[in-house]
């Protein structure tokens, strides 16, 4: 129990890493080969096997300080280094520092006659040498099946490689060897099977007249590592390895707002317009404004002070913004400004994993904040769509991990609310889509635009018409009539329809009220008429009791003046009444 | 590198010189260490010198274990080898030197063998 706790601990820890220095390849092998062990990469032909190894030695030598031995057993060390030149290793100035050791072995078989037993302790002096002189770390045997077509005695060279292997391990060095691919196997003389630790295969296929290269860790003992085929690219830095899925879905995010450059789109979205670092597609037929969008766009984020990166793909700088001057959007000054920067170029030039390399030396060197890719389905006249899905989201995934916002942009064909394939693949990727359609009303193309979705905030769900003005865009309100929405002309009847409708409506209105203010007047006349006859009864039963009282003090001074007459009562004493 | 490039000219040089002192055989035998095999080598080696070319060669004896830097100008890797340095061209023989009649062949010293050289030239 407590031996399996440990196992699984130890490999919670995982073996140590030697970090390759090569461009994301230590991502797709969580930190790079096997430290002290040896690594097998294999492919076909030209298939980048020499300049890997290379590259980790020069990596190696120039990043981390382990200084590093090349053994090259199919060109001469000075082949090689004219051959890297380009790639800006310096391997002699590497060599004269002692941070690297180069020999080349040749076995030229012609020269040589085999009798009886022999091993291959030459080979180990020659290394062990090299070795010792600048205290190597890391050695790369390129590509050490060569001598299985320089000596015959493949029992020998099996035994030999076995301990060679062994050797290495126990010396304690990173070591890359090379192999070429075999018929059905990983190399052609089986050498994988003396190296268990760590296999890369490499592949180079063409695939419509483009080439890819593709690397996969085959194995990779001790260690998780990504599975996948990884392109990478071979340019004037070295290789770069594209991982798909290394970005994880672990980016920050940001609850900032930036604004679309559209008051009315902003409005839409909430009222204050994109997240910042939100993946944005514009989708539209040809024709309908996705990039006098795309540029209003650049537009808001150059005015906030922030970089806009612009990859144009079908037009040319120069005519995009001749074309967006005319509706009033003028991006020279933010060119010279250097936030505004334009990178245009055919989809066609490069292969898909080029353009994606190429995009993110780009971004890296000028560090937008938004990033413009117009169109982003031009990339499917270089790939399948799968590929370019593939490429898309790596693509918006760095961009993502960035914060950087990006807007794409999808040219679709067919003119009605059914989506295009190109944008169901990546649209599961997209935080806000945006529409923009023709709608063919009245002898009259007008350009709609709606929010199909937009994560995250109460945007609007209605139909907007958008208008190309002189002053850049504007949304208006849609009228709806009864055959749907209205746009162009038909609006504008709209309009005027209403107004006057409105009109109509005023004047009843008008109508109305004067007479219901008549009524009132009326009524009024009739209420102070009402109120004047209360005043009369009021006065009337006024008088009525003043009467009767003074019929009532009348009717007692008339007893008085009877009883006196009568002499039952003294005329003074008023107060004993008494009955008779 | 350029030390051995520089090498088959002086080494033609000395080639004349030798071949007038009859001693046209110039053999190295690469060993690393006294292994079994570096013994039989020396053994099947002197052997077949003296029966074959008695007074007309030189042997050198180059232990890699005390000069490991001399296994690069040769191109050594199999232990043990022997080169021939002269007469031209070079030639490499490796293993423990057992099979006399491959050693010969390969040391153009049977018949038949300068033939067949010179076809494989061709």
């Amino acid at each position: 129990m407590s031996k399996v706790n440990k196992k699984t601990a130890a490999s919670q820890r995982g073996i140590e890493k030697c970090p390759t220095g090569i461009a994301g390849l230590d991502e797709i092998t969580q930190g790079g080969l096997p430290r002290g062990r040896p690594a097998l990469v294999c492919g076909g032909a030209g298939c980048g096997k020499t300049l890997l190894a290379l590259e980790f030695v020069v990596r190696g030598a120039t990043k981390f300080n382990e200084p590093g031995v090349f053994v090259s057993f199919e060109e001469s060390s000075e082949e090689l280094t004219d051959n890297v030149r380009s790639l800006g290793f310096d391997l002699d100035e590497l060599v004269r520092r002692k941070q690297l050791a180069m020999d080349f072995v040749h076995i030229e078989r012609s020269e040589i006659e085999e009798t009886g037993d022999y091993d291959l302790s030459g080979l180990f002096v020659r290394l062990n040498l090299a070795i010792e002189s600048v205290h190597a770390r890391r050695v790369v045997l390129d590509t050490i099946e060569a001598l299985f077509s320089g000596l015959s005695n493949t029992a020998i060279l099996r035994a030999e490689l076995r301990r060679l292997f062994r050797w290495l391990k126990e010396r304690g060095v990173t070591t890359i060897i090379t192999g070429e691919k075999g018929e059905g196997t990983l190399t052609r003389h089986g050498i994988e099977e003396y190296v268990s630790d760590c296999v890369i295969v490499l592949d180079h296929r063409i695939q419509e007249q483009l080439s890819t290269r593709r690397l996969r860790v085959a194995k990779y003992r001790g260690s998780a590592h990504g599975t996948n085929e990884y392109p990478f690219i071979i340019d004037e830095r070295g290789i770069s390895v594209l991982p798909i899925t290394s970005a994880g879905l672990n980016h920050p995010v940001s609850t900032a707002r930036v604004s679309s450059g559209v008051e009315g789109l902003d409005t839409m979205l909430g009222g204050s317009g994109f997240y910042r670092g939100a993946s944005i597609l514009v989708s539209g037929t040809a024709g309908t404004g996705k990039t006098s969008l795309a540029c209003s766009f650049a537009r808001a984020t150059c005015q906030a002070g922030e970089r806009c990166l612009y990859f144009a793909f079908e037009e040319s700088p120069a005519q995009i913004m001749r074309n967006v001057r005319s509706i009033g959007i003028d991006l020279e000054p933010w060119i010279k400004k250097d936030l505004l920067r334009f990178f245009a170029a055919r989809p066609t030039l490069y292969g898909l994993e080029r353009h994606l390399a190429v995009t993110h030396q780009q971004i890296e060197a000028f560090k937008p904040s938004a990033v413009i890719v117009d169109p982003a389905t031009s990339m499917m006249s270089v790939g399948g769509a799968h590929a370019v899905r593939s490429m898309l989201v790596r693509l918006m995934d760095e961009l993502k991990m960035r914060g950087i916002t990006a807007f794409l942009i999808s040219l679709t064909h067919g003119n009605d609310t059914s989506v295009e394939q190109s944008d169901v693949e990546i649209s599961s990727l997209i935080d806000t889509w945006i529409f923009l359609r023709d709608i063919e009303l009245g002898g009259e193309r007008n350009r709609a635009l709606y929010i199909l979705k937009s994560r995250g905030m109460a945007h609007s769900n209605q139909i907007r018409e958008f208008v190309l003005g002189s002053q850049g865009i504007d949304l208006l309100d849609v009228y709806l009539g009864p055959s749907g929405v209205l746009t162009g002309s038909a609006r504008v009847a709209q309009e005027a329809r209403e107004r006057a409708a409105g009109a109509t409506r005023q004047d009843d209105l008008r109508r109305q009220r004067t007479e219901l203010l008549a009524r009132r007047r009326a009524l009024e006349a009739e209420s102070e008429a009402l109120r004047a006859q209360i005043q009369a009864q009021d006065h009337a039963i006024e008088r009525l009791a003043v009467e009767t009282q003074a019929e009532e003090s009348r009717g007692e001074a008339d007893r008085s003046a009877m009883a006196i007459s009568r002499k039952v009562q003294r005329p003074v004493d008023r107060g004993s009444r008494k009955g008779p | 590198m350029s030390r051995s490039a520089g090498n088959p000219r002086s080494r033609k040089a000395r080639s004349a010189a030798a071949e007038e002192l009859s001693a046209a055989w110039n053999l190295r035998l690469y060993v690393a260490g006294r292994t079994a095999k570096s013994v039989a080598a020396l053994q099947n080696l002197t052997r077949l010198c003296e029966e074959h070319l008695k007074g007309k060669y030189r042997l050198e004896i180059i232990d890699l274990l005390e000069q490991p830097q001399l296994a690069k100008g040769d191109q050594i890797l199999a232990i043990p080898t022997l080169v021939r340095r002269l007469p031209q061209p070079i030639k490499k023989i490796i293993g423990d030197l057992s099979d006399t009649e491959r050693v010969l062949v390969g040391l153009d010293l049977r018949p038949g063998s300068a033939e067949r050289r010179l076809a494989s030239r061709r």
